[in-house]
């Protein structure tokens, strides 16, 4: 347990050489992982715990830690070294549960950068309790924190005391044991300045969020068309048409391969190994790497918080404050852990609108891909439009549950780490990660909904389906009934639409409406899961009601816009 | 309370300070007291975004951003 932003996770994944997830901003863990870790004898189970300040929770990730505590037999309390005073305040707090603990002085290093200088045998002799000063990035101190392990210990004498206190307390352990020199102005400083400072800050913002999505597409087109589509067109393609000369006119072969007889086209047949395969890896996984390779040197160099105190403005505006904007970020990548990371917000109010705004209007790497897929060959204004839609619905129904939504939306108050180098093995591991989990959530999905539509269709379900819609589509959108398979099977996965689309031969303005659509009424189910559990039932048909509202009257608007009247 | 007293938002960026009382509740106090914000500590207005945007300070070298709401809670005495 530990303050946020101390580096928990990375002492976590050390102990145990479990992966999770770690940013240099606060709250990027907000549920608890396990691991395990082989002690001389026996093996224990390591939980990392989210961050808090205190034992008295001001968040849902905090609630989550402190409820962990009552089920923990040994503390370890990681304390960031280069911020001594404010994190012995939740030492000071556990130490008054006599439980049985051990602390972790990390970012040991870092101290002698910034000209902090502590010592700690002093301060285990006056709290009594096990000190290991550690660099987890690096390793150091580990082997002595898992060492230290057995000697965890209670400290007997200090009882409760108030607020006060605990602070006078910490004062005097801090006159004690630590001496701060002061350092002159670092360019690490001035980048803080500049980037903070609103006439220079908001100009680079913009810069580096441009450069950002350049850097994504030029990293995604560079992976599909030297590694991907060279992959899947001189290897897989002989093998896949071999397989379809095995397979013969079955119905075996239009659920694997496509229509028999029919040119492979890997977008479009709808086959469990072609379109099943194809648009995960070669349209949307060089994508998903690029973003989350590009969000992680974000994350990790401390850039996060200092947008967020950017935007706060306008988030405020939409109920919500700055930190909203890493759920949007994170919700560009996958809407899951974007979903997810709603939790560092205070209220339900906030979590309430995050949640759905992010399922409405922020496209998750899937449904980008669909878009471009789909919109590509007409041309960038088409691409444009999409995201313009995307980016007016969200702070115009941001404004509108603002106003109509119960509760409060209090301010922000974040604190804003210093500026790291990333590490590229960091970065690295975890891009990979990231990308592992998409594998194992997407291909599984695109499988079944391959397998779902063909199945569909077989029994003539679909046929039916589009034929009582035609009417209601047409008039209402402007899009044929076969649409209806899109949106059906959209619900599955976002990406998967695009197979479904294509061969309708659409004009540019019926597919803008329809990706438009389609990103807006539903998240596929993985998301829809998550928000579930996040919102509770109740407020998750309510959220719902508005997408499908949302996505209806937006279709039926731009059909008249785009198409004109019927 | 000395009439020196200003609320933490008045004063212009690049401002040292030092807290003097906060004006709010027992949880706004404890909240600000947790991340350092506490009677008697001396901080640094960083800068202040515009539109009545977060203020970001800085206590023990370390940055902290809140909104004006609870910016105008703290009182504080300018020192240089």
């Amino acid at each position: 347990m530990g303050n946020p932003n101390v580096g928990k996770s990375v002492v976590f994944s050390r102990l145990t050489g479990a992966n999770v997830i770690a940013s240099n901003y606060p709250g990027t863990t907000v549920d608890f992982s396990k691991g395990r870790l082989k002690l001389e004898k026996e093996t224990v189970e390591i939980v990392d715990a989210p961050g808090t300040y205190s034992l008295e929770p001001s968040n849902k990730a905090e609630e989550v830690a402190t409820k962990m505590l009552d089920t923990a037999d040994i503390v370890i309390n990681v304390i960031d070294a280069t911020n001594l005073e404010r994190n012995l305040y939740l030492t000071l707090e556990l130490l008054e549960k006599h439980v049985l603990m051990v602390i972790v002085l990390n970012l040991w290093d870092e101290t002698k950068h910034v000209g902090i200088t502590i010592d700690y045998k002093k301060l285990q002799e006056l709290i009594k309790i096990p000190i290991i000063p550690t660099v987890a990035l690096t390793g150091e101190g580990i082997k002595q924190l898992v060492n230290s392990l057995k000697n965890a210990t209670v400290n007997e004498k200090i009882k409760p005391t108030s607020h006060e206190g605990r602070w006078i307390e910490i004062g005097t352990l801090i006159k004690k044991v630590e001496k701060v020199e002061h350092k002159h102005h670092t360019f690490r400083d001035r980048l803080a300045d500049i980037t903070m400072n609103p006439i220079t800050g908001i100009p680079f913002s913009i810069l580096v969020i441009l450069a950002a999505f350049w850097m994504v597409r030029q990293i995604g087109e560079t992976l599909i068309n030297y590694l991907f589509n060279p992959l899947f067109e001189q290897y897989y393609r002989p093998l896949i048409t071999i397989i379809s000369e095995i397979l013969g006119d079955n119905i075996w072969h239009t659920i694997l391969i496509g229509e028999y007889g029919k040119e492979i086209i890997f977008e479009e047949s709808l086959g469990m190994l072609t379109t099943g395969l194809y648009v995960p890896i070669a349209m949307v996984l060089p994508y998903i790497i690029a973003f989350y390779f590009i969000l992680s040197v974000l994350e990790d160099t401390g850039y996060m918080p200092r947008l967020a105190t950017l935007v706060d403005n306008v988030f405020h505006k939409l109920g919500m404050h700055g930190h909203g904007i890493i759920s949007v970020f994170l919700g560009l990548g996958c809407n899951v852990p974007g979903a997810l990371s709603t939790r560092s917000l205070e209220t339900r109010k906030q979590r309430f609108i995050s949640a759905t705004l992010l399922s409405i209007a922020v496209p998750c790497m899937a449904q980008t891909a669909m878009v471009f897929g789909v919109l590509g060959q007409f041309g960038v204004i088409y691409i444009a439009l999409v995201f313009f839609v995307l980016a007016t619905l969200y702070i115009l129904l941001g404004i509108i549950m603002n106003h109509f939504v119960n509760g409060s939306s209090p301010e922000i108050f974040l604190e804003v780490p210093p500026y790291r180098r990333p590490s590229l093995q960091a970065l690295l591991k975890k891009t990979w990660m990231r990308i592992r989990w998409f594998l194992k959530e997407a291909i599984p999905f695109l499988f079944f909904g391959v397998l779902l539509i063909n199945i569909l269709y077989h029994i003539g379900v679909m046929q039916v389906i589009s034929q009582v819609l035609t009417p209601f589509m047409n008039t209402l959108f402007g899009l044929p009934g076969e649409a209806t398979t899109s949106l059906l099977v959209g619900f599955l996965r976002k990406d998967l639409a695009v197979g479904t689309l294509i061969p309708l031969q659409l004009s540019a303005f019926q597919l803008v409406i329809a990706v438009t659509m389609l990103t807006i009424y539903f998240p596929c189910v993985a998301t829809f899961a998550v928000l579930l559990r996040e919102l509770g039932l109740k407020d998750l048909f309510k959220s719902t009601i508005l997408m499908v509202a949302t996505a209806g009257s937006v279709g039926f608007i731009l059909r008249l816009i785009l198409l004109g009247f019927p | 309370m000395t009439t020196n007293s200003i609320q933490l938002d008045k004063i212009p960026s690049k401002t040292k300070a030092k807290v003097q009382k906060i004006n709010g509740g027992h949880g706004l106090i404890q909240k600000l007291q947790v991340m350092g914000i506490r009677t008697g500590q001396n901080i640094i207005l960083s800068s202040k975004q515009p539109f009545r945007g977060p203020i970001t300070i800085k206590i023990n070298d370390r940055e902290l951003t809140l909104g004006r709401g609870m910016a105008k809670k703290i009182l504080v005495e300018v020192i240089e």
